[in-house]
């Protein structure tokens, strides 16, 4: 008997080939088809009316320009005030999420108690549920006036305010992320240390922080790519016009306000005017995509790590 | 954690004042999140709780900062809403369906798509507006309507509620499908009525989440054209405002007036943003279950 039963082996394969199931996987595989849809049709949206306007400017006056005037007669179209803009209120807000929610994220995952853990956390990434057009509002309403009147010579726009509003609300990414990464070190690690006598310091800064840096650096890139890409902070508080500028205190425009700024108006399709909008969003687009795959790549590195 | 364990860590600190020093760091990190979170309550209802009220609900916008309101905001982000769930929940469970159980992770298009998809979560708003406003808005000659921006909203939060989606059904134990599949099922009815029913919680929670972000969202909209003064009632397929887009229009006023209805405005959106937050909590403590 039991060997008759090894000579034939057992057939798993269905007997008759179910249409219905493959259906269903040919729905789901189409669903699944829409994300790739959506970067096709951004790739497709943003590059081809963005080559149609390479035609018109040359790419090197677009990439090294510092005169943005595209709207003005004679034109000039230097991207270079739109990415300083973007990158002084970026640095801003870095001034705030990096230390702070690395800050956090530490408290989160090495001083704190389970209990603590699980309320504080919900509780930070209420920050990051409020819509962006509110911090705009708080940071034109709020911050300026205290910055003010803490004697800093800022207008009613400037980059600063508009960047640390934007750094508190991207400081639970970085400690999302970052915690993450912290607790995935394995606790062996901690053990270790605290039996040699270390202090709970020491532990965190020399032992957890660098066991975990790749997800703590992908938090950062994470946050930047955020930063560069956030719109409706700078447009409400960051101010309107173009500003060759490395002077905080002043208003700049930003990649994503003048894209906003210029999209929502009745600009004539196929007129430059018109192309610039997908020029810069190419700009825009290629520093975040570069940013974002290094930190899947950095994310997945601490996943293969300790996992 | 034993007794002793705890007694060991929790004993005098000797790292002298630096040690004191770091804790009162992280304590502050902490802290200036809270602080600006509450401020910034703070400040929105002290601005415009005197404006919340049968106005703000019932009448349109108007030059007049007395008589204004933002009854087709409200609807509108309402409309924008019910679309946005009737789009996303098909859509993002039949993805991430696709990727946990029918997907054969070696295959190099199945592993692409995974990046696409966490890639696409990490695109900045403005580029889905970019997107909207070639192909739906200009391209499709759909025009700059509420169809438009409930589907470019749609586009945004997918990649969030296939990411939920995913992890809720990767908590459904395995033994459940052998359980069924020994029992006869085919993988449809495994997925259909085992592993979805279980999954249920989190898919709702995540999707929930998702909501509240998309209701939240401005700049993809100001591409889709919601900047236009509408004072009628909203329709899918005319023109809209959406509240958040309300709330922009307002606060980008330079008179004092619109400052404070803009206030009343962002304190209607965070109590549906709030709500929806807590019921997505709600959900996710009063259900999920533990294997």
């Amino acid at each position: 008997m039991a060997t008759r039963e090894a000579a034939a082996p057992l057939r798993l394969r269905a007997e008759r080939r179910r249409w219905g199931e493959d259906v269903v996987k040919g729905v789901l595989a189409l669903c699944a088809l829409v994300s790739v849809a959506t970067t096709v049709g951004i790739v497709v949206a943003l590059f081809e009316p963005a080559i149609e306007f390479f035609r018109h400017v040359s790419i090197v006056d677009f990439l090294t320009g510092k005169n943005w005037a595209p709207l003005f007669e004679p034109s000039s179209f230097g991207v270079l005030p739109l990415i300083a803009g973007t990158l002084l209120v970026t640095a801003c807000a870095c001034l705030v999420c990096v230390p702070f929610g690395l800050g956090a994220a530490i408290y989160l995952s090495e001083y704190a108690g389970a209990k603590t853990r699980n309320t504080l956390k919900p509780m930070l990434e209420i920050l990051a549920g409020v819509p962006t057009v509110v911090y705009g509002y708080f940071a034109l309403t709020f911050v300026s006036p205290l910055l003010r009147d803490v004697g800093l010579p800022v207008g009613v726009f400037s980059a600063l305010s508009a960047g640390l509003v934007m750094g508190v609300m991207l400081l639970p990414t970085v400690a999302s992320i970052s915690e993450d990464s912290m607790a995935a070190v394995p606790s062996d690690l901690r053990d270790g240390a605290y039996a040699l006598g270390s202090t709970r310091l020491q532990v965190s800064t020399r032992i957890v922080v660098p066991a975990a840096i790749s997800g703590i650096i992908a938090s950062f890139v994470l946050a930047i790519s955020r930063a560069v890409g956030e719109t409706m902070i700078v447009l409400v508080a960051a101010g309107g016009q173009p500003n060759w500028t490395w002077n905080p205190m002043e208003a700049v425009q930003t990649m994503t306000a003048f894209i906003a700024g210029t999209g929502q108006g009745d600009v004539p399709t196929g007129s430059i005017e018109y192309k610039t909008i997908f020029a810069v969003g190419a700009t825009l687009f290629v520093m975040t995509l570069v940013m974002n795959l290094v930190a899947i790549r950095l994310v997945r590195r601490y996943r293969e790590a300790y996992e | 954690m034993s007794a002793d364990e705890h007694r060991l860590r929790s004993g005098r600190p000797r790292g002298r004042w630096s040690g004191r020093v770091f804790y009162a760091f992280l304590l502050l990190s902490l802290a200036i999140g809270f602080a600006t979170l509450g401020a910034l309550l703070v400040q929105v209802v002290a601005e415009g709780y005197k404006w919340v009220d049968a106005v703000l609900f019932l009448e349109p916008p108007s030059a007049n900062p007395k008589i204004a309101g933002a009854e087709p905001a409200i609807l509108a982000t309402i409309y924008l809403g019910v679309l946005l769930l009737a789009f996303t929940i098909p859509l993002g469970l039949g993805t991430a369906i696709y990727l946990e159980e029918y997907a054969d992770r070696n295959r190099w298009y199945n592993r692409l798509l995974e990046v696409n998809i966490q890639n696409l979560a990490a695109v900045p708003s403005i580029v889905y507006g970019i997107l909207g406003l070639a192909f739906l808005v200009r391209g499709l000659g759909l025009g700059r309507v509420l169809l438009a921006g409930a589907m470019i909203l749609t586009l945004l939060v997918l990649p969030t509620v296939i990411i939920a989606a995913r992890e809720a059904i990767r908590g459904v134990p395995d033994s459940i499908r052998q359980g069924a599949y020994a029992l006869g099922a085919t993988k449809w009815q495994v997925v259909w009525r085992q592993v979805l029913p279980a999954a249920t919680p989190g898919i709702a929670t995540g999707s929930i989440l998702a909501l509240s972000r998309g209701l939240g969202e401005t700049a993809p909209l100001l591409l889709v054209g919601a900047l236009t003064y509408v004072a009628f009632n909203p329709t899918p397929l005319g023109e809209f405002t959406a509240l958040p887009v309300q709330i922009f229009q307002w606060v980008a006023r330079p008179q004092d007036e619109f400052r404070v209805l803009a206030a009343a405005g962002i304190i209607v959106l965070l109590g549906i943003l709030l709500t929806l937050n807590a019921f997505a909590i709600w959900l996710r403590n009063r259900y999920q279950r533990r294997w």
